[in-house]
């Protein structure tokens, strides 16, 4: 214990990589001849503690933000009553939360509706785990790192599947077979956009990833724009984010998969959400934007920073399709996957196949072959959207043919009927002729 | 029994009692659900024993090329997705046709 | 052999954890609590799977079992009747249980029986990277006709499912 408080105290650590410090405290228990296993556990628990750290204040501060910019663009004020700013608006919502009685149906299915909440959260905050948060700053440096991430997002929808399920409620019901169903679509195109980078960069690791990006002082997004609105479009889909929210909308089945939670296991759900937010919003930035890296800044500036800084630059994104886009149906939304972003997906496969043989026999130079890829996708996935807008999109028309008031359509009036009495219940036809 | 069979290491037989536990119990459910989808579940837990089987000797027997466990696992895996999607699309055509997925019920060759 | 006390004890856990979960997959009485034990085993395979160090095999189970092949029991559950979703069991149960217990019985004799060939190579490093080689170099055919099955398995899927009389299907 005192080593550790001189540790602490007299050594100054490069504070730009948190795994030296780490890596000093699993080099004292090293020296202490401690048993092997607690250097695994200590580390595992060092990096438990500062993801889970991250992710409460990520929680409550993502509340504010987001009520804030979705208020900002609807020109609304938004919460701005308790304490400066209204910051302190996500503490006083916990707290009611926490006050809250936690009511159960009497027909729910009491240990599925009770794990539910917590089954939800669990992916999101794994996810963290595996992303690299500076240069050696993975807390589980996992090889087939982007099927993992895959894995954790698709355990998410059979937690809220759960809930819906367990709560023995139509509505409920209907959010859970609607999340179902938007996760098989959603899946395949998430997917595929994702292979195309791991054909790219030639590694599943995500830390290889971003290395591979910090060693051609490349973005993946500049070289491959589509599956970056792929990825982008049906993320947003599996998180039940605005545009995409049918598993819970409001106006039409009164919250989904959520209508029986209250108290503190709707505040899980809640968060859960912010925290998946948070968690796709830290995959994009890792594997489009390049992570801990950005030129020559990570060289000053701590990693983990560079890197909060890109999630936080994907979340507002996703803020603002919140705040701008209205909700889509369901035929439409599962329509768009299928008809759309499969395709295009695959597509944008081929291509990349395609240019990874070309860049791998040739042997050119990456600083021509770089931006000669970048041209060509972005043109590429410029051509294809315009392409499918044309084939399968709606009609533009600038003059509508369809009347628009009440008062430009001819209503014909209803032709006369007689009295049959021919036939007919007697009871009707007296009806009438009254 | 000596003692350092049992908990002190992870020896290859105890891998694999663990796949023939999960392999029987997988018989158990497929030969007694009345629900086809139950009987699906049993299949596939059977499924998952013999790959938990292949995994092992991939991890502990001499061979020349020790990943070829693995790979066949992978097989096995896919081989199960498309058992799956090929038998649940069964049991909903048998529902549509016959109004129930009681396997005691669906004896239409029996006559 | 694995001596490390921290993966022994790991292993023995998600084992038991596997075993019993499954052992509630034939003992519950509601069909989606069936399939909700059924994700937990599969989960519970894929941590035996990570204690063996086929890191790959583990994530795929997990991507593919828990993610998608759950997902269509759910589907198959919720698209048959209500009255069908207790998981209750045929008059086949008492031999069922006989014939489980005596293969279980014979393979253990087996397993104990065996001389096996245990090999000294300690755990595999990163397998990602050499199941795709070994999948495009000896496996290649074997990998060719898996996707020729999957694409005949959706093809089938989608032919047994479809409604008479939409989009001119038979």
């Amino acid at each position: 214990m005192p080593a550790l408080l001189t540790l602490i105290t007299h050594n100054w650590y490069d504070i730009r990589d948190l795994s030296n410090l780490s890596g000093k405290i699993e080099q004292l228990i090293r020296d202490a001849n401690g048993p092997g296993w607690l250097v695994f556990v200590v580390s595992a628990l060092l990096g438990a503690a500062g993801i889970v750290s991250f992710i409460g204040v990520a929680a409550i501060i993502n509340i504010w933000i987001e009520r804030r910019v979705v208020g900002r663009m609807q020109s609304r004020l938004g919460p701005n009553r308790a304490g400066p700013f209204g910051l302190l608006q996500p503490v006083a919502d916990a707290m009611k939360l926490m006050q809250k009685e936690v009511l159960q149906p009497k027909v729910a299915d009491g240990l599925v509706f009770s794990l539910a909440p917590i089954a939800f959260t669990v992916p999101g905050i794994l996810v963290m785990a595996v992303l690299p948060w500076g240069r050696n700053m993975a807390l589980a440096n996992v090889d087939a790192g982007v099927i993992f991430i895959l894995a954790l997002t698709s355990l998410g929808a059979l937690a809220v599947f759960a809930g819906g399920y367990g709560s023995n409620n139509k509505y409920a019901l209907f959010g859970a077979m609607r999340v179902i169903a938007m996760l098989v679509t959603y899946e395949i195109p998430s997917v595929l956009a994702l292979l195309g980078l791991v054909l790219f960069s030639g590694t599943m690791n995500l830390s290889g990833i971003v290395l591979f990006q910090a060693k051609y002082w490349t973005p993946l997004l500049l070289v491959q724009p589509l599956p970056f609105i792929i990825y982008f479009i049906s993320s947003s889909a599996e998180l039940n984010r605005t545009p995409a929210d049918l598993a819970e909308a409001e106006s039409e089945i009164a919250g989904g998969y959520h209508v029986e939670y209250s108290g503190m296991k709707f505040g899980l759900f809640y968060a859960a959400e912010l925290i998946n937010a948070v968690s796709v919003s830290a995959i994009i930035a890792t594997v489009f934007l390049g992570g801990w890296w950005f030129y020559k800044l990570d060289e000053v500036v701590p990693g983990w920073m560079i890197f909060i800084g890109k999630i936080y630059a994907v979340y507002f994104l996703f803020v603002w399709t919140r705040g701008t886009l209205p909700r889509f149906r369901i035929d439409q939304l599962l329509a768009f996957a299928w008809k759309w972003m499969t395709p295009m997906a695959f597509l944008n496969l081929v291509l990349v196949a395609a240019e990874v043989l070309i860049w791998n026999e040739t042997g050119v130079s990456a600083g021509l072959v770089l931006p000669l890829y970048a041209v060509i996708n972005t043109a590429f996935a410029g051509a294809l959207i315009v392409a499918w807008v044309k084939v399968m999109g709606p009609k533009f028309s600038r003059f509508p043919e369809r009347l628009r008031y009440y008062s430009q359509i001819d209503v014909p009036s209803l032709p006369a009927v007689a009295p049959r009495m021919d036939e007919g219940a007697p009871g009707l036809t007296e009806g009438r002729s009254a | 029994m000596p003692p350092d069979l049992l908990l002190a290491a992870i020896r290859l037989e105890h891998v694999l009692v663990l796949g023939a536990l999960l392999f029987s119990i997988g018989i158990l459910i497929a030969l007694s659900k009345r629900n086809a989808v139950g009987v699906l579940m049993g299949v596939e837990l059977m499924l998952n024993a013999v790959n938990v089987t292949l995994i092992a000797f991939a991890r502990f027997v001499v061979s020349p090329r020790p990943l070829d466990g693995q790979v066949f696992a992978i097989f096995v895996i896919t081989v199960a997705a498309a058992e799956a999607a090929v038998a649940l699309a069964l049991a909903v055509a048998v529902y549509r046709h016959r109004e129930t997925v009681n396997i005691d019920e669906i004896d239409l060759l029996r006559w | 052999m694995i001596t490390d006390t921290g993966i022994v004890v790991a292993f023995y856990v998600i084992g038991i954890t596997t075993v019993a979960s499954a052992l509630m997959v034939a003992a519950v009485r509601d069909l989606i609590h069936a399939v909700l034990f059924l994700v937990l085993s599969f989960v519970g395979v894929a941590g035996i799977y990570v204690v063996l160090s086929a890191d790959f095999v583990a994530v795929a189970q997990i991507l593919i079992y828990a993610g998608a092949i759950s997902v269509l029991l759910v589907f198959a559950v919720m698209l048959t009747p209500a009255g069908d979703r207790r998981n209750s069991e045929t008059a086949f149960r008492a031999p069922a249980a006989v014939l489980a217990g005596l293969v279980l019985a014979v393979t253990v004799f087996v397993i104990y029986d065996t001389n096996w060939r245990i090999a000294s190579h300690g755990q595999f490093g990163a397998t990602a990277a050499s199941l795709g080689r070994a999948f495009f170099k000896p496996y290649i055919v074997p990998f060719e006709v898996a996707s020729v099955l999957l694409v005949a398995a959706m093809v089938g899927a989608i032919a047994l499912t479809q409604e008479e009389g939409e989009d001119g299907a038979a």
